[in-house]
């Protein structure tokens, strides 16, 4: 017993460091996607979703702050602007079948948008949500920046919405191929720019782990719905939220 | 590698720099992304040169989700509200919106290549 407060000396000393966090980052995702390879790349067992879990539950059981734990992973967290601007690439690869699929492109980026903000609003004011919950809600399939950004301007909760975008990208992530089956829909073009719309980074992040044709879709369904969002959701949003007050 | 980085953190860098100055709604590495995009199109060269490195970041794209993700899951026991109403919302909302995304897509592919595939079946007896 006399070793375990010399332990958590070296515990509080690594604890200090940005060292802990980036390996915890690290060793969890390897972990989470050990597992997600068991379970033979299944949706049901996202590595997002598990490495934010066994996070989650590290921080909770060591009583590491998150403050502490980012000084580590922001070094990992950097890297999403870089790997954004790099998603031009496969697109640029795709720019042939982009040309040639031009009209359902631009259809399905209209159609997902507009459907991602008002199925959100209606069914969280009929469930019984408050205004600011229903604001807050609007912009979930958006990227989180702009969505947090959307719902700041409207007097939503930023802080929930970011919560609300993540949620979106990983139930995205876990339903689509279920749905996509059910829907006979085999089209990787199809199946990768819908999940980027209404599922973003962490549908396109799923994308990318069936095929970098299907990721490449789905990182332009992405940018090109982030983009819509922030130009429609500001004045969309409120006009469902009074339609829904009648 | 070090090219490919140093071309993606220049085109960021651009990005955030118009985002800032134009008070665009949209993030930085967002109009970073549209700009290498466009640059991609009048060099081939370059997409040739990036395209190694980015696919290997990109493949491990899921990772980079995790520190914020944590994060924000970190601060959601703190937002207060009825927990069964958002959850509905948000599975609902999304099962919809890809729906109705595939089946719009859907809608306009076939409708243009059906009359060839048609013909192709009417052929076969």
């Amino acid at each position: 017993m006399n070793d375990l407060p010399q332990l958590g000396r070296i515990w509080v000393y690594l604890a200090g460091s940005p060292l802990l966090g980036l390996t915890l980052t690290l060793c969890a995702y390897l972990a989470a996607f050990w597992v997600y390879t068991r379970c033979r790349y299944s949706p049901l067992a996202n590595p997002v979703a598990i490495s934010i879990a066994l996070i989650t539950l590290t921080l909770n059981v060591t009583g590491m702050n998150y403050h502490d734990y980012f000084s580590g992973a922001q070094f990992i967290h950097f890297l999403l602007g870089p790997a954004t601007v790099a998603l031009a690439i496969p697109m640029a690869r795709q720019l042939p079948r982009v040309r040639r699929s031009f009209v359902p492109l631009v259809a399905g980026l209209f159609a997902g948008s507009v459907t991602a903000i008002f199925s959100a609003v209606t069914i969280i004011v009929l469930m019984g949500g408050t205004y600011q919950l229903a604001i807050s809600m609007g912009p979930k399939s958006a990227t989180t920046p702009i969505a947090m950004g959307i719902s700041e301007k409207l007097g939503g909760l930023p802080a929930l919405t970011a919560v609300l975008v993540i949620s979106t990208g990983i139930v995205g992530a876990v339903l689509a191929r279920f749905i996509f089956n059910w829907m006979r829909i085999e089209s990787h073009l199809i199946r990768g720019f819908a999940l980027g719309v209404s599922s973003h980074g962490i549908g396109t992040a799923r994308a990318f782990q069936v095929s970098p044709e299907m990721g490449a879709f789905a990182g332009l369904g992405m940018g090109l719905n982030g983009v819509l969002t922030a130009f429609v959701a500001p004045w969309l949003i409120p006009v469902v939220v009074r339609l829904m007050d009648r | 590698m070090l090219i490919t980085f140093a071309v993606l953190l220049i085109f960021q860098c651009i990005g955030e720099g118009l985002s800032f100055v134009l008070h665009l709604p949209v993030p930085g590495p967002v109009v970073g992304m549209l700009l290498l995009f466009f640059a991609l199109l009048f060099s081939p060269s370059l997409l040739k040169q990036l395209e190694a490195t980015a696919t290997e970041l990109l493949r491990h794209l899921s990772l980079l989700f995790v520190p914020a993700g944590v994060g924000i899951m970190v601060s959601a026991g703190s937002v207060q509200g009825h927990w069964i109403g958002v959850i509905v919302a948000v599975v609902l909302s999304t099962v919809i919106t890809l729906m109705v995304t595939a089946a719009t897509m859907r809608f306009f592919i076939s409708d243009r290549s059906r009359p060839i595939k048609d013909q192709a079946e009417e052929r076969k007896p």
